[in-house]
Parts: C-alpha cells; structure tokens; sequence
C-alpha cells in the first residue's frame, strides 16, 4: 500500500513536473528573442560587465515596453569570461549552439573578443563589441564579417590622444606604458603610426611594459623619466593602471599623464588615491553631457532600476552608453530584417539608415565595408573628480 | 642615469624584503621539519585581505587590524600543519607537499567568495609622508618595509640563539627522537614553526597591501617567487634566505631600469637558474649529508 502511494506521488510529481517544464519552456521559447552577452561580470573588470549589462537592460525594457520585437519579446542572457579567452569563447560557443541568441554582446577585454571574433563568423552570428577596443576585432579579415562596434577603436583613440597630448600639454617627447598583452600590442602599433602622421613635431621616446601583477612600476618609470618623457601615454586596466599611477606619485614625478579608458572599468580612484584626477582619459559618452530626450530617458530608467540619482552615479558610463545604443540599433536591425536569422540581422545592421541615439544621432551607423559605429568626434576626454568622472574643460 | 639606479634600488630593496620574508617562512619550517606550507602566498594574502576587512570595512583602528589579522595568519598556518601536513608525515608520505598547494586554493576561493574578486585599495598614511634621500624621494612605507624586514629577520635569528623556544626548534630540527626524548614536545615544536612561518608572511602581506591592490589573487605569484628565493638562498640558511630576497628585488628592479621591461621576467628567472647551476644548494645553503 506504501508503496503504491509513494510511487502514485512521484508519478503525480513527476508528470506534473513534466508539464510545468514543458508550459514554462514553451511560454519563454515561442515567444522570445535571445540576446547574448560575454563580458567580465567578475574579476579586476567587474565594473565594465555591469555597466554594460546595465545599458542592455534599460534598452531591451524600453523596447520590450514598446511590445518588443516582430512581436516577441527580448531576453538577455549574460554569461561571465572573467577576463579570460578560454572562459569567452567557451560561453560564447554556449551562448550560440544552446542559447541560440539571435546576436550577443562582448565586455571590455580585447583579448576576449579577438578570440570570440572568428566563432561569431563562423557561426553566422552577429557579435556585437561595446568595449574593447582593439583593431583587429572588427577588421578581422572575415568576408562576410559579422563583428560590429559601437565604442572606441584603438588606431583611432591612439591619433585622438596623440592629439590631446599635443593640444592641452604641448608635448613633444611621449613616453608609453602599455600592459602586456594583445591589448597593448594592438595601442602600441596605433601610437606608432600615430606619431609617425603627426609629423616630426612629436616623437615616442620609451616603450615600457606592464604586468598585470606588476607591485612596482618605479623601474619603468624611471627610465621614462631618463629618456625626457614629457607627457606619459598609458594603456592599461584599472588595477595595473593605478599601480603605474602609485608609482608616479612615489617618485614625485608631476608628468601629465593621458590613458585609453581601461582603468575605468575598475575602481580605479579608490586604487589610486588622490591622483587619480590627475590622469585624463578617453570616453565616447559623459552622462554630464547637455541633457537630451534619449539621456532623460536612460537616465530615469537608470534610476528605477538600479538607483542611479545623478549621472555621478553611473558606473563605468562608456559601458552602458555603448550598450545601450547598440542594443537599439540591433533591435532596429532585427525588425528590419523581419527574422532572427544571422545573416539577415548582419545585412540590416548595415543598411540602418538613421537612429537618435545617447552618444549622437547616427547617420548610417555601419555599412558593409565600415562595422564602426563611431568616429574620432565622438570622443571625449575626461578626469575622475571626486570619484565621479566628468569632462575635462 | 644615477637617480635611475636609485629608484630601482629603493623599489628593489622594498620589494626584495617582502619576498625575503615570505621566504624566511619556508625556510623556519623546513630547518624544524623539512616540510613547507607550499600556500605560503595564500596566508600573505589573508592577513591583506583580513587587514583591509578590519580597517577600511569596519574601520578598527590599524594597530588592532595588524595586531589580529597577523595572529589569524598565525592560526591558520598552524591548522595547516595540523591538517594537512602531520598527519602525512606521520605515514611517512609526502603527500604534504599537494595538500598544503590544495588547502591554499581551498582558501583562496573561499576569500574569493566572501571578499569578492575586485581588486581594492589598502589606504596608508605612511604612503602620503616622504622624505629626500640623496636626491631621491622616498615615501616612509618603502623605508619601512625593509627596516621592518631586517628587524624581523634578526629578530628571528636572535629567538632561535637564544630562547628556549629557539632552542628547542633547533633541537627538533637536530634530531627529533633525542629532542622527544629530552622533554621537547616535537609535534607542539613543529605546528609552532608553522605559526612563526604565517606570521611572518602575514606581515608580509600587510606590508605590501597599500603598495599593491589587496585581492584574492595577490598571493599566488609572490609565493611562487618567494620559493624561488628561498631556493636560491638555500633553504637552510635564514641569512642565505634573507639576502637571495633582497637581491630577486634588486634583480628585477634593476633589469628592468637597465634593459626595460618587456624581458624583464625572462631575465630574472634567468639569473636564478644560472646561479643553481653554479650553486646547486643555493647561494647560502650547505649539501645536505643523509647518513643511513
């Protein structure tokens, strides 16, 4: 009799279980569309993986809000690389083979990406990078490509801050410090070039490398210091970032410094102290920019969801700009392409003719030769003040 | 040039002193009892981690934050013998050697999770105060950390002369069964050489923390290297120990002043298996005689 009854209960549950599963299965899969993303979500970067989930997701429910897309809804399933390309590419081929995202998003390390890169083309997969930077991401020799950009690309932010350095410090004599890795070699080939179209009127003087794990960079720095270096170049994450920066303030050394925007994926002003203002770095959007209908649109969505009450409380403000317009001109792609189908997304992206969004109004965003969705002018510089970063006047 | 130098020497020396320290921890147990903590980095990184917790968490003064994060080192190192190694030196296995790199990796995820993986930073005011030394400009935390590992290091030196507790290490590492048989308590001996070996690299820690970023993965290279250095030093020799530290610091720091820093690693590992070659038994370190 016992036995009866237990075995009828679990028949019961295990039916009933069967059922939920399979109800709450097909209630998710008909109707959704997934979107990926592969980012840092923990790790030394933590900071850019929420920024951009926090981007994605005040896009994807303004346009879940509007009834979403051909239909469906939007869902967005993020997976940890923790800085690490073995990690990337494995939930990158997950996201793809099970998931069956429509297109995914990557985070802010070059190396991840480059190694995503090739499995979004062979997979027909739209990849989406709102971070890294690196060249070689987007111009990876693939035809047809699916790898998009929205945000900074290296070759680019390197002229730009050549420019600045030029420009606001006059300098004459720049002095590198890249970390060591794909990421630095990518800046270290830009800054040649650079420097070799900007005439003779400015020269690299040193090269130094970083180590993640670097507890000193008072060596490189000195031999900087004794090449005449009169403005520091620097290409790093936030935590090697701010053991270059300890170092410059232990030697009292006052060189201006100006860095590409890794170090602000991390807590980089608590790392560094007091002269973590002292660093002016590369941005494509600040929430301190005039307000626009778009801005006070995100901003308040911002609020609702993650309490953010004044742009000062953005995290890793790249991040979600980046995220947040590419999420819509993905969107506008998929409902251009009537499907969700790799290859239709990737022909829509570049036929998008216009879309007002939080960085500018993009005019053409992307075309098939040109998978950039931003330019040198939408750059800007900025500076942490009071653990807020805001435009450099 | 000259003050190029000088900027690698006062990093170097800094540097230098912590791997000395951390590997005058592997040196104290293996004298007593030929074992070592191979997660010696891990316990450097518990008492940043722990340092950093109890001052800027939960704002205790920093005294009572060194004070208690250095005893928790202590504790810890001691369960780790207790653990992981007795019970395989017992059986006569060295089985010790994966289970103390297992139970560092135990904790450091476990710091990972209850920490978290973001790298922080450790404020110091002694970071803030500086002073001129010949044209160079030294912050009070880099002259520290040398003179604090020079003091600790003869302060250890002095302990095992002259203290009966020193003595009694020494006799255990002589001959444990005459030492047994002396009134010594061997095992009580050893788990205390475990407790000096986490103190000292808990200072380590707390030494480096403001230089450095505190994080669960600080410690993992730091221990690699302060083995390397307790190696070249000769892992029988604490003065042998010390200075192979100051010099791996100086080394690095120098290399990298002198040739640049893109080899600078492959350079200072370089040096150290030249010097093994020449030196086999490190720099300091006398062939160990096995009479059977």
């Amino acid at each position: 009799m016992l036995l009866t009854k237990k075995s009828n209960f679990s028949l019961v549950g295990s039916a009933t279980l069967a059922t939920l599963t399979l109800l709450f299965s097909l209630s998710v899969r008909a109707e959704d569309i997934k979107i990926g993303l592969v980012a840092a979500l923990t790790g030394p970067s933590a900071q850019s993986g929420e920024s951009i989930t926090r981007g994605l997701t005040v896009a994807i429910d303004e346009i879940n809000a509007k009834g979403g897309v051909l239909g469906k809804k939007l869902v967005l399933i993020r997976r940890d690389d923790e800085s690490s390309p073995p990690k990337g590419v494995a939930a990158a081929r997950e996201l793809i083979s099970s998931e069956k995202v429509a297109a995914f998003f990557g985070g802010i390390d070059t190396p991840v990406s480059l190694a995503i890169a090739p499995i979004a083309n062979q997979n027909k997969t739209p990849f989406m990078a709102v971070w890294a930077a690196g060249t070689k991401i987007t111009k990876n020799g693939a035809n047809p490509n699916y790898v998009f950009r929205v945000s900074a690309q290296d070759d680019l932010v390197d002229i730009a801050l050549v420019k600045y350095a030029q420009q606001k410090y006059t300098a004459k004599k720049l002095g590198l410090i890249l970390v060591n890795n794909p990421w630095g070699e990518s800046n270290e080939k830009g800054l040649k070039a650079a420097v070799a179209n900007a005439g003779n009127k400015v020269e690299i003087v040193g090269i130094e490398k970083l180590e993640q794990t670097d507890v000193d960079v008072t060596p490189q720095l000195g031999r900087l210091k004794s090449a005449g270096a009169d403005c520091i170049v620097m290409v790093a994450n936030a935590a090697p970032g701010a053991q270059m920066m300890k170092s410059r303030e232990r030697m009292g050394w006052k060189v201006p410094v100006i860095s590409h925007w890794g170090i602000s994926g991390g807590r980089f002003d608590e790392l560094v102290g007091e002269t973590a203002g002292e660093v002016h770095f590369i941005q494509t959007y600040s929430f301190f920019s005039k307000p626009t209908e778009v801005s006070k649109k995100v901003m308040a969505s911002l609020g609702t969801h993650y309490g953010v009450k004044s742009p000062a409380d953005v995290i890793a403000p790249v991040g979600t700009a980046n995220a947040y317009d590419a999420m819509q001109l993905l969107a506008k792609a998929i409902e251009k392409a009537k499907s969700t189908d790799g290859e239709e997304i990737r022909k829509a992206l570049e036929q998008i003719d216009d879309y007002a969004g939080l960085i500018k109004n993009y005019k053409k965003p992307f075309g098939p030769d040109d998978h950039e969705g931003l330019a040198p002018e939408d750059y800007i510089m900025v500076r942490y003040q009071d653990g807020k970063v805001t435009p450099v006047n | 040039m000259w003050d190029q130098a000088g900027l690698a020497v006062v990093s170097g020396l800094g540097v230098g002193s912590m791997y000395g320290l951390t590997a005058l921890g592997y040196h104290v147990t293996y004298r007593v009892s030929k074992t070592v903590n191979f997660a010696q980095g891990t316990c450097l990184m518990l008492a940043a981690v722990l340092g950093f917790t109890f001052q800027v968490s939960w704002h205790w003064p920093a005294f009572l934050a060194v004070l208690v994060s250095t005893a928790i080192c202590v504790i810890w190192s001691m369960a780790v013998e207790i653990a992981v190694v007795r019970p395989f030196v017992r059986r006569g296995s060295d089985a010790w050697l994966m289970a103390t790199l297992a139970l560092g990796l135990v904790l450091e995820n476990a710091v990972l999770f209850v920490f978290g993986k973001d790298p922080r930073g450790m404020p110091s005011s002694l970071q803030e105060s500086f002073f001129m030394l010949g044209g160079l400009r030294v912050s009070a935390l880099q002259a520290l950390i040398p003179m604090v590992g020079l003091c600790i290091a003869l302060g250890l030196a002095w302990t095992l002369k002259k203290t009966k507790f020193g003595k009694s290490l020494i006799a255990v590492s002589l001959n444990l069964d005459a030492a047994s048989i002396m009134g010594i308590h061997a095992e009580r001996v050893i788990a205390w050489s475990y407790g000096v070996s986490g103190g000292l690299a808990g200072v380590a820690g707390l030494m480096i923390a403001p230089l450095y970023t505190v994080s669960a993965g600080m410690g993992t290279l730091f221990g690699i290297k302060a083995f390397a250095v307790a190696i070249l030093g000769g892992l029988d020799s604490a003065a042998g120990v010390m200075v192979a530290g100051l010099l791996m610091g100086l080394i690095e720091a120098l290399v990298i002043s002198m040739l640049g820093s893109t080899y600078a690693q492959m350079f200072s590992f370089g040096i150290i298996i030249a010097a093994l070659c020449i030196k086999p038994h490190g720099l300091f370190g006398k062939m160990a005689i096995k009479k059977i």
